[in-house]
């Protein structure tokens, strides 16, 4: 009997090792550490082998080597003779250029098409239906060849143009033409006139809601915004003297055949791959925003609206006070992914030769043969996108989830 | 006693009118759900003109003014100068490359046989009523991609010529299209389901591990991915030996998918109540055995949506191969472009409108099963 106490009491003491979880978990871990390293040293030994048969000099030393071409769209000064770090930084920043337009015209469409999927007519229902299944349903790719060599190659010709906008804007097979904002000493002012406003408009709102809070009383603050973001730099730039005008875009009618056709360089001018490119990514992630919005209303507790409408809150109102700012909530998180995925999406601008960050890269590619690097320039850009993203999403989830009492 | 009541009391029941005509029928669907305010029949309106102005040069292009039948280019080209319509004439020449790409015509019965058994495994799969889903399901996820390999590859066992070899080089169309698809699904299955237990699990190497591999994955675009993986890939391997291209990218789209599918399979992991995994361990089973048999399969049962939508994804992402030189469905139509016999005005309208609905049939066809097994699986109370 006491043998056996003792023998009990003692087993836990003499367990094998092979079953104690602890150490069991430990040697999992330091086996796929193991696996790792073994890895990491059998891709890199390879790796440092292949670019030495290959004579590929590793490093980022390719980066303040002259270029040597050119490219159809650059933000910042470029020529053919700037560095190949500098040609990445172009596609960089057409990358996020073609993002930030199509974000802007998703957003839109999407909500549009979002609320009429909603709609009591049953003609804007079914079209909002099947706009949404339609553009899903396909791929990107053919949607953005669809837009590129289909729909841009039906507008008139270089030696012709089709205006629109009281012959304001321009539109031809090398482009969308406007006019361009010429700039004149003096006219920084505008600009601080604007930053004044904003930040203006941005104290007042502070102070009415507060005041709002307090009292009760409302203000209006979006008619003051409004005159207040509009007026004050037109104010400023009557009594700086204008120092600022519009160039229109130079159309040659006359003259020899080959002349003919918009004046290059002056006004302003959109390619048309950036015109195909972005049709497509705003058009393609409206479908999704759609969807996204329908949800995000649909998951708003019809006892709101119920609710709203007892409180004698009309049906404007009760959207904009009540449903939407809950159904935001629900919207923002999915939303802010599917803005991630149309920046990832723009890399599809290398099929049809818009100078994005993957375009410009790969010609670097091609020509000094500096694949890894190259390819670490990409993922390390889209991965901080990305990052940043999730980040600013958790930083809005917690500001927005509900509290509970 | 009879009493002169003032009250007149009915003996027998009023007949039952019909409803106003202005509220019942289609008059009074169309006062509903058309004409209800001055706003809506705006709307209406506006609605219908555009949906008109879209659909009408659709039929017209698509229908009407389409050729059917030819031999070549002269069939499609514009009468007396006026516009043409779909040149199908094209696209039926070229319909066998864009099913099996340039694969030799007297194997495409392997070929033939392939597409045969995928459908035949699925079909059964995908509906719920079906009996033996563990055989079918062992079937589909491991028979058939080995007797797939072998008759798409071809088998030479010790010298003699079962099956002759075909390069993957030529093949193409639909064919290239589906083989990405689905290997990276079937592939990703297994990789994204050890992911997302490596993303639930405590010890902090694993865990760390496996939430660095999939944000990395769910961070870049596929178009690097698959540009890795046809140029740097060959740098990591040992001198002389080379991968074949497709499954160089058969290797970076599995990786691709893996990490979304790891969120997937994470989300059906996290909405299995903790009494089963309690109940589980309670009943003396291990990790695995816990999984296998309790966890995992009301986990996976739970994400087939999900796992439908991964793949409705990874089916239009497949089109991103012809950017590395391959030929899918959209390549091959991109490269039957260049063919002279059929150059017409028309032909890149007709080639993209065909790619659009095959893409479209495909994708629209499993959303929308995606939505009944969501319905089915749906247990809960809807508002």
């Amino acid at each position: 009997m006491a043998v056996m106490e003792q023998d009990s009491a003692q087993a836990p003491a003499r367990a094998s090792l092979v079953n104690d979880p602890k150490v069991r978990g430990l040697f999992y871990q330091v086996l796929l550490i193991g696996t790792l390293i073994f890895f990491g040293y059998f891709i890199v030994s390879n790796t440092i082998a292949n670019l030495e048969r290959q004579n590929i000099a590793s490093g980022w030393g390719f980066l303040d080597i002259s270029a040597g071409f050119g490219t159809s769209q650059a933000l910042v000064d470029y020529t053919e003779s700037s560095s190949y770090g500098r040609a990445i930084f172009v596609g960089f920043l057409n990358t996020l250029f073609v993002a930030v337009v199509g974000i802007f015209f998703a957003t839109i469409i999407g909500f549009i098409v979002g609320i009429a999927r909603l709609s009591n007519n049953w003609v804007v229902r079914q079209i909002s239906y099947w706009y949404v299944e339609l553009v899903r349903n396909v791929p990107l790719l053919l949607q953005i060849f669809f837009w590129y060599f289909a729909v841009l190659r039906a507008v008139p010709d270089k030696r012709d143009k089709w205006s629109f906008g009281f012959e304001n804007f321009h539109l031809n097979i090398t482009g969308l033409y406007g006019p361009k904002p010429v700039w004149e000493p003096g006219s920084a002012f505008i600009g601080y006139a604007l930053i004044i406003a904003i930040a203006a408009t941005f104290f007042i709102a502070k102070w009415a809601k507060k005041r709002q809070d307090a009292t009760g009383q409302q203000f209006p603050i979006f008619r003051t915004a409004l005159g207040l973001i509009i007026c004050l730099p037109v104010i400023t730039y009557l009594m700086t003297g204008m120092p600022m005008y519009l160039e229109h875009p130079n159309f040659v009618e006359e003259g020899p055949i080959l002349r003919r056709g918009f004046e290059l360089g002056v006004g302003a001018r959109l390619i048309p791959e950036f015109l195909a490119l972005t049709a497509a990514l705003a058009i393609y992630t409206a479908a999704f925003i759609a969807e996204i919005v329908r949800a995000g209303i649909q998951a708003v507790n019809h006892g709101q609206t119920e609710a709203a409408h007892a409180l004698g809150l009309r049906n404007s109102p009760t959207l904009r006070l009540v449903i939407i700012p809950q159904a935001m909530r629900v919207i923002i998180p999915p939303l802010t992914s599917q803005y991630l995925n149309l920046t990832k999406n723009s890399s599809l601008a290398v099929a049809i030769a818009y100078p994005d960050l993957v375009s410009m890269g790969g010609t670097v590619l091609n020509q000094t043969g500096q694949a890894i690097e190259i390819i670490a320039i990409w993922m390390a850009v889209y991965l901080s996108l990305s990052l940043i993203t999730s980040a600013f999403m958790n930083w809005y989830n917690q500001r927005m989830a509900l509290v509970e009492r | 006693m009879s009493t002169n009541s003032v009250f007149e009391v009915r003996t027998e029941e009023a007949p039952t009118l019909p409803a106003p005509v202005s509220t019942s029928g289609v008059i009074g669907w169309m006062r509903a759900n058309l004409f209800s305010s001055i706003g809506n029949t705006v709307l209406t309106v506006i609605g219908v003109l555009i949906a008109y102005s879209l659909i009408a040069p659709l039929i017209q292009f698509a229908l009407i003014d389409a050729v059917w039948t030819g031999d070549n280019r002269e069939a499609c080209l514009p009468q007396d100068g006026g516009h043409s319509g779909a040149c199908w004439a094209y696209v039926e020449a070229y319909f066998p490359q864009f099913i099996y790409g340039r694969y030799p015509t007297e194997e495409i019965w392997r070929v033939n046989i392939v597409y045969f058994l995928f459908a035949a495994l699925l079909v059964p799969l995908a509906m719920p009523s079906m009996p033996f889903k563990r055989t079918n399901a062992l079937l589909f996820l491991v028979a058939f991609p080995i007797v797939a390999y072998f008759l798409l590859t071809g088998l030479v066992i010790g010298g003699t010529v079962i099956l002759p070899i075909v390069e993957t080089a030529v093949w193409g169309g639909l064919l290239v299209t589906l083989v990405i698809a689905v290997t990276g699904i079937v592939a990703s299955l297994p990789l994204g389901i050890a992911l997302a237990l490596g993303r639930r699990s405590k010890m902090p190497v694993i865990k760390l591990v496996s939430i660095i591999f999939i944000e990395f994955w769910r961070g870049v675009p596929l178009i690097t991915v698959l540009f890795m993986s046809s140029v740097m890939l060959p740098l990591f391997l040992p001198e002389g030996v080379t991968f074949d291209k497709l499954l160089r990218v058969l290797i970076g789209v599995t990786l691709f998918s893996a990490a979304y599918m790891a969120e997937v399979v994470r989300g059906g992991l996290q909405a299995i109540p903790k009494g089963q995994y309690e109940g589980a361990m309670a009943l003396g089973l291990r990790f695995w055995p816990m999984m296998y048999l309790i966890i995992l399969p009301q986990a996976l049962k739970l994400v087939i949506p999900g796992i439908v939508n991964t793949f409705i994804g990874l089916f239009k992402d497949t089109t991103l191969v012809l950017i590395v030189g391959m030929f899918d469905l959209l390549g091959q139509i991109q490269s039957s472009f260049t063919d002279p016999t059929w150059s017409t005005p028309s032909q890149g309208h007709t080639g993209y409108l065909f790619a659009a609905i095959v893409f479209f049939v495909f994708c629209f066809g499993m959303s929308r099963y995606s939505i009944f097994m969501e319905k089915k699986l749906h247990t809960g109370h809807k508002r």
